[in-house]
């Protein structure tokens, strides 16, 4: 057995446990936590599977945007514990572990028995590479081959933050969500909260630029600006807009606004839909993923901060 | 043994794990949190497939991937909505259970649930 291998059965080790202790933890504050950890542990698995997009992806999206949105929920949820009453009995519980046994039997089965030729759409991918101008194949993928999936994304992106709104009560509607942060000038909160924005939006439209070619991209992107801006929320140094602010509506339209032109000039001027022409392949690219980012950003922070609470002071 | 291999028994493992959370934690927040996990496991099982599809040049196959990427803003979103229920079910009601008798404490007509 190599020093790697021996590497990735203890991390996959580590992480069944991790994951076993978050569904046994009692207490719902603690199994959160233990999410979180689980999410970072991913990312080092992500990586070792050749996908640093996706371990990006994963530190930043399933780490620690869920984390906290899960964190959040559980310390507003404290009180309710639920009653002994209501807790499943042992006949109920024993059939959940058959049925989960069972599944994860049948999917060991299916990982061992892959066939040794896999199918795979790398080399076309690769070959194609060239018609975008980008070096990164992922972003090839989400911005290029399979634009329509993205874009559809972006949409139900806009959709869970109407479904999100939409449990707002009438007379806040168009407020601004969540509490007020109460501000503590000399916190700890307060203090990272002006040092690391400056620095957290460098790296996030570095990492938005360099996707072009390397691990990176509009997600990943717009994830560290949306934890950026949630951030400052947090420690109260800026106060959630109201959601019916226009400039805010206009942020959260950019990117499929700007994707859904490009794609209809494609069917205009061009081949199909999405279809980009290959002199303006990579500019058209980098304006819809420029969009994009402002757009994940805004929707993220928004998707965290929840539905509308407070009427707009006059 | 090879690293795909161990990490799709790994995600064999957690999927398992969070079917079992989601069918048998009472508690709604658990349930979601078990979702997710239940999630994971599924994506990472992509993240060995795509892994196996390595050719030379590229580590992965990049289209298992970028789906991976697209599912997991999607997740976030339904994990959003899911939490976003139920604060405010908790609020309306001041219980987080999904009985179904529960909403009698609200004020509504346990008749019409």
């Amino acid at each position: 057995m190599t020093t790697a291998l021996m590497f990735d059965v203890g991390l996959a080790m580590l992480i069944v446990a991790v994951a076993s202790w978050t569904t046994a933890a009692r207490e719902a504050f603690a199994a959160v936590i233990g999410f979180v950890v689980y999410g970072l542990l991913l990312a080092l698995v992500w990586v070792r599977l050749d996908a640093v997009d996706v371990a990006l992806t994963e530190a930043a999206i399933g780490g620690g945007l869920t984390g906290t949105l899960l964190l959040g929920a559980a310390a507003r949820l404290r009180a309710s514990e639920v009653p002994a009453s209501e807790r499943p009995g042992a006949m109920l519980r024993f059939a959940a572990a058959l049925l989960s046994a069972a599944v994860t039997a049948a999917l060991t089965t299916a990982v061992l028995l892959l066939p040794d030729d896999t199918p795979t759409l790398a080399q076309p991918a690769a070959d194609k590479a060239a018609a975008t101008g980008l070096g990164n194949p992922v972003t090839n993928v989400l911005m290029a081959f399979r634009a329509m999936d993205t874009l559809l994304e972006k949409v139900v992106l806009l959709l869970a933050l109407v479904g999100v709104w939409s449990l707002a009560v009438d007379h806040v509607w168009g407020g601004r969500p969540g509490p007020r942060y109460p501000v503590e000038p000399h916190g700890a909160l307060a203090f990272l909260a002006r040092l690391l924005p400056p620095v957290g939006i460098v790296v996030g439209i570095y990492i938005l630029w360099v996707g072009a070619d390397h691990p990176g991209g509009a997600f990943q992107g717009g994830t560290i600006l949306a934890a950026m801006w949630v951030l400052v929320m947090m420690a109260g140094l800026s106060d959630a807009p109201p959601v019916g602010n226009r400039l805010l509506r206009l942020a959260l339209l950019a990117g499929p606004a700007v994707f859904l032109i490009v794609g209809l000039g494609g069917l205009g001027l061009g081949e199909a839909f999405l279809a980009y022409p290959v002199a303006y392949a990579k500019p058209l690219i980098l304006a819809i993923e420029f969009a994009m980012t402002l757009t994940i950003g805004a929707t993220l922070g928004l998707l965290l901060a929840g539905p509308p609470k407070r009427r707009v002071g006059r | 043994m090879s690293t795909a291999i161990v990490f799709g028994l790994c995600a064999a493992g957690a999927a398992g794990l969070g079917l079992y959370g989601l069918i048998a934690d009472p508690h709604p927040l658990r349930k979601i949190l078990a979702f997710n996990v239940l999630g994971t496991g599924v994506f990472l099982l992509f993240g060995v497939v795509a892994r196996r599809g390595a050719v030379p040049g590229l580590g992965a196959d990049p289209i298992p991937l970028a789906l991976v990427i697209t599912g997991m803003v999607v997740a976030f979103s339904a994990t959003a909505v899911a939490i976003a229920l139920l604060l405010q079910l908790f609020q309306a009601t001041g219980a987080a259970t999904l009985r179904a008798d529960a909403s009698a404490d609200a004020g509504t007509d346990p008749a019409d649930t």
